[in-house]
């Protein structure tokens, strides 16, 4: 019986994979892509990952949905024709059809796996997502919030000269007593307090920094999309600080295991739950703060014309 | 018992579903089908939500559950009346 | 066909799916969600793969995780040169691709 519902999930989700390729129209794909990643969400549930189901819907279909939306209105500003749409190429979808098959065949060829008898040694936190991602390869969740902040760097660098004094983003028209402004005075507590429990909860359930880092980014989206709070400048200095709060309290950590001997983001095991857990709280802020810098964009000005 | 709650339930919002699909693709202009889809999508997801409410236990999933219903519900309104506005700026503007 | 199978299967061919749009999409931000489409596809096969022994194994778990976080960043900042390409060229497709290119 759940095996059928495996098949119709997958179908399902092949079928928005092509429609997203292969629909008319950028606006039509990018919905389809949202809801392709709503169908992915499912699908790492199904896979008894949740909390790669909560990132996916958070991030991968939530925030990368509304960075797309945000470009493509963004891009219809500037550019007054819609590209036509391409022919069908041949030598390419062939191409991609052997790309699968090798994949598949890949799958099959891969040698059994070895059932696995032991478990994670402690590690402070009962969730072993986060204690593999905070405790055991903690090296690489350091260095992911450094490359989060360097792909805003990054960003920031495609700001005008012009306009590097400005706030970031598009400035937003919105009603004063309208439908937005009351969404943007409505769900942010609420998604507020989500989101503080998703990082809070994250030690012993899924959860974790990254998805109520998440959840934090999108209600103050939300806010600022209903123009209840105005994006930041650039060189405020108070949310450069939030920015980097995360990789530094993950580094003085770090480096705070080095010197008491127990080695380089070495966790020793009295203090490994209470120091996740502000590791953790630093990250959610960090992660938060340059997620809505990353949807925000740079610096725009009003419309030249 | 239970499972019959939740199998007729769940039944009774997926024909609301059904509805509203059926009229988001029939009808002839933005209005309409969204009218359709967000009458039928939230009574039908409500419905939903009620037949999941015989599967769990204890007061707080229930809640929850409940919680997750009003969010779409909220998010859905708001996002019908926004793309109603845009589509009317659209065609007077 | 077990479901892992399936979930493996739908991997491969969402990254084929994906790749075919990468190539063949001539509006550059129909390509960026393609990269993403390739991205998740991969994700799920690599998912598949560490669900494999039995017990769900968290390593690769917070490996996708991670890779989901990295691939949004990696969209923003396609999403950001796009608009300043838009913005000084005027088009939405590369050069080479104008005109039936």
């Amino acid at each position: 019986m759940t095996w059928a519902f495996d098949a119709a999930l997958c179908a399902l989700i092949l079928g928005v994979a092509f429609a997203t390729v292969l629909g008319r129209g950028v606006f039509r794909s990018i919905v389809f892509f949202i809801v392709y990643g709503l169908l992915m969400a499912v699908a790492w549930v199904r896979l008894d990952a949740v909390d790669v189901a909560l990132a996916e819907a958070a991030i991968g279909a939530g925030l990368t949905g509304v960075l797309f939306l945000t470009a493509f209105g963004r891009l219809a500003r500037n550019v007054s024709d819609d590209a036509a749409p391409g022919r069908f190429h041949l030598p390419a979808a062939l191409a991609c059809g052997g790309l699968t098959g090798a994949l598949a065949w890949a799958w099959f060829a891969m040698p059994a796996p070895v059932r696995r008898e032991w478990e994670l040694p402690p590690a402070g936190v009962e969730n072993p997502v986060t204690a593999v991602l905070l405790n055991f390869r903690a090296w690489d969740t350091l260095l992911e919030s450094i490359v989060l902040l360097a792909a805003l760097i990054g960003l920031w660098m495609m700001a005008r000269d012009g306009d590097w004094g400005n706030r970031l983003g598009l400035p937003q028209h919105v009603r004063p007593g309208g439908v937005m402004a009351g969404f943007g005075r409505l769900l942010p507590p609420v998604g507020f307090l989500v989101g503080v429990y998703l990082v809070y909860v994250g030690a012993d359930q899924p959860g974790g920094a990254f998805q109520g880092g998440t959840v934090l980014a999108a209600v103050g989206l939300v806010a600022a999309m209903a123009g209840l709070v105005r994006p930041p400048r650039i060189a405020a200095h108070r949310w450069r600080v939030a920015l980097v709060a995360g990789p530094s309290v993950f580094l003085v950590a770090g480096l705070a295991g080095a010197v008491l001997g127990a080695g380089f983001l070495t966790l020793p095991e009295p203090v490994a739950g209470t120091a996740i857990f502000v590791i953790e709280v630093g990250l959610a802020i960090s992660i938060a703060v340059t997620l809505v810098f990353l949807v925000l964009g740079p610096p725009e000005g009003e419309r030249r014309e | 018992m239970a499972d019959i709650a939740t199998i007729a339930f769940t039944g009774l919002g997926l024909c609301f579903f059904i509805a509203g699909t059926i009229g988001l693709l029939r009808f002839p202009d933005v209005f309409t089908r969204l009218h359709a889809l967000t009458k039928a999508d939230n009574l039908g997801l409500g419905f939903i939500t009620l037949g999941m409410l015989f599967q769990v236990e204890g007061w707080r999933e229930m809640a929850l559950l409940v919680l997750i219903w009003a969010l779409t519900l909220l998010a859905a309104g708001t996002v019908s009346q926004l793309i109603a506005r845009a589509a009317l700026k659209d065609r007077s503007g | 066909m077990s479901a892992l199978t399936l979930y493996a299967l739908t991997g491969s061919a969402a990254i084929g799916i994906g790749f075919y749009g990468l190539i063949a999409a001539r509006h550059l931000l129909r390509r960026i969600v393609a990269f993403n489409l390739i991205g998740s596809g991969l994700f799920l096969f690599f998912g598949a793969t560490g669900a494999r022994g039995g017990a769900a194994d968290p390593v690769p778990q917070a490996l996708i995780i991670t890779g989901i976080v990295v691939a949004l960043s990696a969209s923003a900042l396609a999403v950001g040169l796009l608009v300043a390409h838009a913005r000084v060229a005027g088009r939405v497709v590369l050069p080479e691709e104008e005109d039936g290119g």
